[in-house]
């Protein structure tokens, strides 16, 4: 294809996300022709964008924009879009362009498709992939407008760096930003990873009986670098924190292992983790739904395997 | 203050999802609708402000008259009208917002909640295309919002916390679990529903921007391998994330 395509790519902390280099990786597969833009009040470390193939960037700079602000933003990216004529744009499917990507389709008066999975070339055109139902069916969607944007969500590709890049990073300040929704303050919810990010979850369900025994969830998931995630049942109980919640009203996740421990794997729950790469049940009842779609299953109370199966992890970690 | 919340009636969680003869869109036979998750914390939103600061609640809908029944449990709740934007066609979510965005100018309102996401189609977009759509300020997300006087201040999830925002009103929040707990209709909630008349108009139509090109079930998972049921599994387990998995 050689229509013009814009990644969106996003940073965080100083971070750009592996999903914005994900995305920009997967665009140039199908085009060229394609373009990076990033948003911010600087760029803290050039290497990440030389290390992950960006060959050129464009850099929108605000002192201002430190943080998010779905006003700013959304201005600046539409004026970017029309000005550059691009027909194809890219956005992850993080929180923030998740909240993004429909502002640019309103303002633009264009289509949108979200939390693809998979994309394939079709006449000119992409085919866009995305889990609906949570997850209980696929739809195969196509837009119909000029610009299109794409929504896209991380992981479904995967990404590992190639050779290192001269990027040529093109710094465009602006001074006139609408910050008329503006990002006062972030709180950290004790720097713990997200699950929507992570590549490894330890789930927790019923099963474990207490919010005290989550201790033996947080071991492991401390030792495979995991995030902790939970199932409705024991966020409704008040165990865990809503953040940590998968499945159908909680977030929808597909890491490279996820591990469920104590979840009998209600239809919600596994919508919204069954695109995990491998995934591993741990649970007493031989006949909980949640083992017809793990990779590997042990029968056995929880509490007996988490100890030595933290301990094995440990051992080989030495 | 004029308040209006966005209702969507979507299959129960719980439901088996059947993919209909023309291979794109669903089969709704026997499925249960229910009002949309997400859109009851919008409901609570909307009425807590308006015990708090006065004003009137309506709620608003697209679609065909089986619509009227989530309607009419916001209502129960203690919404004070609904209106039912009549549409029987497939309005892809810009064109849905259009349509919202439509009669909620004719309302006038100042204030609009949205549920997150529908629970059906997932995309989580309509309340932030009604805000550009509007020209009001806005948030998605919002797992806190209070308002004082013009001003708003929400809480919104990102990943590993929430970002804290603030803008003025006119403004569209969608509404995140963890906001609030929806109240259950109380008998007389339900009692006085039922003489609140819903008030039916067409849905006015836009182009749409995308299409339907086919519903898939996903790949079916065959269940794995169990590894057995006692400590002696692990290590073999641990073997397996390493060798064959090679995820850890």
């Amino acid at each position: 294809m050689d229509n013009k395509f814009l990644v969106v790519l996003e940073q965080r902390n100083g971070i750009i996300k592996k999903s914005s280099f994900e995305i920009y990786a997967k665009a140039k597969e199908f085009s060229a022709n394609t373009d990076a833009v990033l948003i911010g009040a600087s760029i803290v470390d050039e290497s990440q964008l030389k290390q992950a193939g960006v060959s050129e960037v464009t850099f929108i700079k605000n002192n201002d924009l430190e943080n998010y602000s779905s006003s700013a933003y959304t201005n600046i990216l539409v004026d970017f879009i029309k000005q550059n004529s691009y027909e194809f744009v890219f956005i992850a499917n993080t929180a923030l362009g998740k909240d993004l990507a429909p502002r640019l389709a309103a303002k633009l008066d264009c289509g949108i498709t979200m939390d693809c999975t998979n994309l394939t070339e079709d006449a000119g055109n992409l085919l866009a992939t995305r889990p609906v139902f949570a997850g209980k069916l696929l739809l195969q969607q196509k837009l119909t407008s000029t610009v299109k944007i794409f929504n896209i969500r991380p992981n479904s590709f995967g990404f590992t760096a190639g050779s290192e890049v001269e990027t040529k990073i093109n710094v465009k300040e602006t001074s006139d930003i609408c910050l008329s929704v503006k990002t006062v303050d972030v709180k950290k919810a004790g720097g713990k990873l997200d699950v929507a990010e992570a590549d490894v979850i330890v789930s927790g369900g019923r099963g474990m009986k207490s919010a005290e025994n989550f201790n033996h969830i947080e071991s492991l998931a401390s030792e495979l670098n995991a995030a902790v995630g939970a199932s409705r049942a024991v966020v409704d109980a008040g165990w865990r924190p809503h953040a940590e919640q998968v499945g159908q009203t909680g977030k929808t996740v597909s890491p490279n292992l996820y591990i469920a421990v104590g979840i009998s794997g209600a239809i919600q729950h596994i919508a919204g983790m069954r695109s995990s790469k491998y995934i591993v049940a741990i649970n007493k009842d031989k006949d909980a739904p949640i083992f017809q779609i793990a990779d590997y299953g042990i029968v056995a109370d929880a509490f007996d395997i988490l100890p030595v199966l933290t301990e094995e992890i440990k051992k080989i970690k030495q | 203050m004029k308040i209006v919340v966005c209702v969507s009636h979507v299959p129960d969680t719980a439901s088996k999802i059947n993919i209909g003869a023309d291979g794109k869109t669903l089969d709704t036979n026997g499925l249960t609708f229910v009002l949309n998750p997400y859109d009851e914390f919008a409901i609570e939103e909307a009425l807590k402000t308006k015990e708090k600061f006065g004003g009137e609640v309506t709620l608003i809908s697209v679609g065909n008259d089986s619509f009227k029944e989530s309607l009419r449990k916001g209502l129960a709740m203690g919404a004070d009208s609904a209106v039912l934007l009549k549409n029987d066609g497939y309005f892809d979510s810009l064109s849905l917002a259009k349509s919202l965005s439509d009669e909620i100018k004719n309302l006038g309102a100042e204030l609009v909640f949205v549920g997150k996401q529908s629970v059906d189609y997932d995309n989580s977009v309509v309340g932030q295309m009604l805000a550009e759509l509007l020209g009001y300020n806005s948030v998605s997300v919002a797992v806190a919002c209070s308002i004082d006087g013009n001003k708003i201040t929400a809480e919104r999830e990102i990943e590993g916390g929430k970002e804290v925002v603030e803008f003025n009103l006119p403004a569209v929040i969608t509404t995140q679990k963890g906001l609030n707990e929806p109240r259950y209709p109380s008998l007389k909630g339900i009692m006085a529903a039922k003489k609140k008349v819903i008030e039916e108009k067409a849905a006015k139509v836009f182009d749409n921007h995308s299409e339907f090109v086919s519903l898939l079930r996903p790949a079916s998972k065959s269940a794995g391998k169990i590894l057995g049921t006692d400590v002696s599994a692990v290590s073999e387990l641990v073997r397996l994330l390493r060798e064959e998995a090679k995820v850890i």
